[in-house]
């Protein structure tokens, strides 16, 4: 039963986070998400040092709230334009964690407020943490918290699709026809901290990011319309999670890091071999026009000189590397394929081209030297 | 002085003379001076964030090292933070480049992934017979306090490589960082060149994250460079004063947190580095964020005295008293006092004083009169 839970958990919160990742993707904002990761931090240690209660909600408020006044700190510093986009992020959020981490240092030094557990969260404990409603254990709470999380970002990026997706592409654009972009963004980034929040007692915080960056760059290899890549990278977020609680099963080891490189991994892999912007296809179409450039090259060599007078020495199998410029080798492989296409023939010492090869050239050499 | 005061002193005195103060102190001056040079280079090339990303991916380094060696010493083990932090940053620049995505979405992955790892390896190393952990967890938040004597050394032997390399090649890098083809057309080897750069900031990298830890890295090394920054734009004295900043961090943080009981070591340099960096991008002279509001108020002041004397000029030609401003300052209402916009105009030489009247001059008639209203056409 906890292995399927843990799993439940998981896939849940892989998808809430990548509906909101694509966009965060689309907006180049994944180092900002991977910044407020850090820095909601400090907001549960003002929020605790208010509440006194490791349990309160207000945690959860002070958290989501630091995520915004990062993102407002960040926009700030880059509005100076002292300095680059991304050194302002790099600057703001280990200040911030700095100060979170002196705080806990000097006055909740002997409170279990493990920054350890904070960024890196560890899913195996989850499913000990159960919600009893009436009395009844209906799960671990997890299930519950990034459920709803999940349904909220589903609504979010449904009710406000067309303006997101308007803003994301064409921000310029959204402004002059009268929706707010800013307005939007940190509404955005409110849900972002929800999530960030939510999730790290569950995959750490620090992971958050791996969820919600890997899926959408990995679908975007994939697909080029909006909506498909959001389903895309729900789908290979929800793979993520179960193949790498599979790789952490088999090698009892840490279960968050395990989901985190599998986000890399398949990214990696559909980058490899995806048909349409694959590294396979890439090297393989490269072949295929070097291969293709040769043999229309030697086809219009022969073309060019047909019956002239150079024709004896310019397509002699002898000579003719020496006029080509080519190693014999190379030559030697597109001969083969021009005899397999039936384009020449080879006849005392020459190479001739076929009615075809003709027909095959001259249609080449018009279009193109017209 | 006063009783405490002397009190302090001392303890101050003894502090300094305490050999584990004298260690860390050393070490982390060093170590800020190295990332303040590394630092230069990594956000003049917009390469700010790659120092995260190299920082998260050591730790998958510190992992693999000790389990294939299964030495904790802190050479074997930056050794292989290193190793795999090169790796990381190539795959960041490879896969980047051949995917067509985003340069910062594949530097989050390729970081959370490698960190991934790193964690995957920690858990595992747990379970090994003889594996004591302990020592690679400071890799995460750093622990400068335990900084070795020979941790030390090994930190003034790269800064002194470091500082040679730059001082050596110093037109080179300069060329390299700002004109990469042309230095390239020239025949220089742009290729080394980039690997020696990319060297230099991750064993800065690497040799930081023992003393503030691999979240607060990126902060050590682009604060001193962003810092200077502000205060020259010649390439040797921004370096120089990067370096200078990075080291009175260092050592001004080891001070903190060694007086102040629990004051955690990485946290207080990160701490001051930043408040360096705040107030120079507050004060900076001729680009600060003082002198921008400064620049913003006075040409608002300038708009509102425009507006004022386009209205004296309509209503009383190039003549007037102080009663008629007066009058014309009371119908508008602009947020500036009579004074401040007299001030303003009579600095800028619009307005002269002669007598009890303001004279308005020709240079500024001929600036406004595009501005003032017309007269009637006559009937054609």
């Amino acid at each position: 039963m906890p292995e399927f839970e843990i799993q439940l958990i998981a896939v849940i919160a892989s998808v809430a986070c990548a509906v909101l990742g694509t966009f965060i993707v689309l907006r180049k904002m994944s180092m900002l998400t991977d910044a407020i990761t850090h820095t909601i931090l400090l907001g549960i240690v003002l929020a605790y040092f208010i509440s006194k209660d490791l349990s309160s909600p207000l945690l959860y408020v002070g958290a989501i709230i630091m995520g915004l006044f990062t993102v407002y700190l960040v926009s700030l510093l880059q509005n100076t334009h002292l300095l680059s986009e991304e050194a302002a992020i790099g600057v703001v959020f280990p200040f911030l964690f700095s100060i979170a981490i002196i705080l806990i240092s000097l006055f909740a030094g002997s409170v279990h407020l493990d920054t350890d557990s904070v960024l890196l969260g560890e899913l195996a404990f989850a499913p000990f943490d159960r919600l009893v409603v009436f009395g009844i254990d209906i799960g671990a709470k997890s299930i519950y918290t990034m459920g709803l999380v999940l349904i909220l970002n589903a609504g979010f990026v449904k009710i406000f699709y067309k303006e997101l997706q308007l803003s994301s592409f064409d921000s310029l654009l959204a402004y002059t026809l009268g929706f707010a972009p800013t307005v939007l963004h940190y509404l955005l980034m409110t849900f972002v901290s929800i999530t960030a929040v939510s999730a790290f007692s569950v995959v750490g915080s620090i992971l958050v990011v791996a969820f919600m960056i890997a899926p959408p760059i990995t679908a975007r290899l994939l697909t080029h319309e909006l909506k498909p890549m959001i389903w895309i990278s729900a789908l290979i977020g929800a793979f993520n999670a179960l193949i790498g609680y599979q790789i952490a099963r088999s090698f009892d080891v840490s279960i968050a890091g395990s989901m985190a490189l599998m986000s890399g991994l398949s990214f990696v892999i559909v980058l490899l071999f995806s048909r349409q912007s694959g590294m396979i296809t890439r090297i393989w179409q490269q072949l295929h026009l070097k291969r293709d450039y040769d043999d229309m090259a030697l086809l219009i060599h022969l073309f060019h000189h047909y019956k002239t007078e150079v024709q004896e020495s310019e397509t002699n199998i002898h000579t003719i590397v020496n006029h080509l410029n080519w190693e014999p080798h190379r030559l030697e492989n597109c001969v083969k394929r021009l005899l397999n296409k039936h384009l020449i023939v080879v006849e005392s010492d020459q190479y001739q081209l076929t009615s075809e090869g003709i027909a095959f050239a001259a249609h080449q050499y018009t279009t193109l030297f017209k | 002085m006063t009783c405490s005061a002397v009190k302090q002193m001392n303890n101050l005195l003894s502090l300094l003379g305490d050999y584990t103060f004298q260690v860390v102190a050393v070490g982390s001056c060093a170590l800020g001076i190295i990332s303040g040079i590394s630092g230069s280079f990594a956000t003049l090339r917009q390469q700010s964030l790659l120092g995260d990303s190299i920082s998260h991916s050591a730790l998958a380094g510190v992992a693999i090292a000790f389990i294939l060696t299964g030495s904790k010493t802190t050479e074997v083990l930056l050794i292989g933070a290193g190793i795999v932090g090169l790796i990381a940053t190539y795959l960041i620049t490879q896969l980047s480049r051949f995917s067509k995505a985003n340069f910062e979405s594949v530097m989050a992955v390729v970081m959370s992934s490698f960190f991934g790892l790193g964690l995957m390896l920690l858990t595992y190393i747990q379970h090994l017979p003889n594996a004591n952990q302990a020592g690679l967890n400071r890799f995460l938040f750093g622990q400068a306090a335990t900084m070795l004597s020979t941790d030390v050394l090994l930190i003034l032997i790269v800064a002194v490589l470091i500082i040679l390399t730059v001082c050596l090649f110093f037109k080179e890098f300069k060329l390299f960082v700002f004109d990469r083809d042309f230095a390239s057309d020239l025949g220089l080897p742009t290729g080394l060149l980039n690997f020696i750069l990319s060297t230099m900031v991750v064993l800065t990298v690497i040799l930081g994250i023992q003393s503030v830890g691999v979240v607060l890295m990126s902060a050590l090394l682009i604060s001193p460079a962003i810092a200077a920054r502000q205060w020259t734009h010649h390439l040797s004295s921004l370096i120089g004063l990067a370096a200078i900043l990075g080291g009175i961090s260092g050592l001004g943080g080891t001070l903190i947190s060694s007086s102040i009981t629990n004051f955690p070591t990485g946290p207080a340099i990160v701490l001051i580095i930043s408040l360096i960096l705040i107030v120079s991008l507050l004060i900076a002279p001729g680009r600060g964020i003082i002198w921008q509001r400064q620049q913003l108020h006075r040409a608002k002041l300038n708009v509102a005295a425009d507006m004022i004397l386009l209205h004296l000029l309509e209503v009383h030609k190039s003549t007037f008293s102080a009663a008629d401003f007066a009058a014309i300052h009371a119908s508008q209402a602009p947020l500036y006092s009579m004074d401040q916009l007299v001030k303003n105009l009579q600095e800028r030489h619009s307005i002269e004083k002669q007598e009890s009247l303001f004279i308005v001059q020709e240079s500024a008639i001929q600036e406004l009169s595009g501005h003032l209203k017309k007269e009637e056409p006559d009937n054609a």
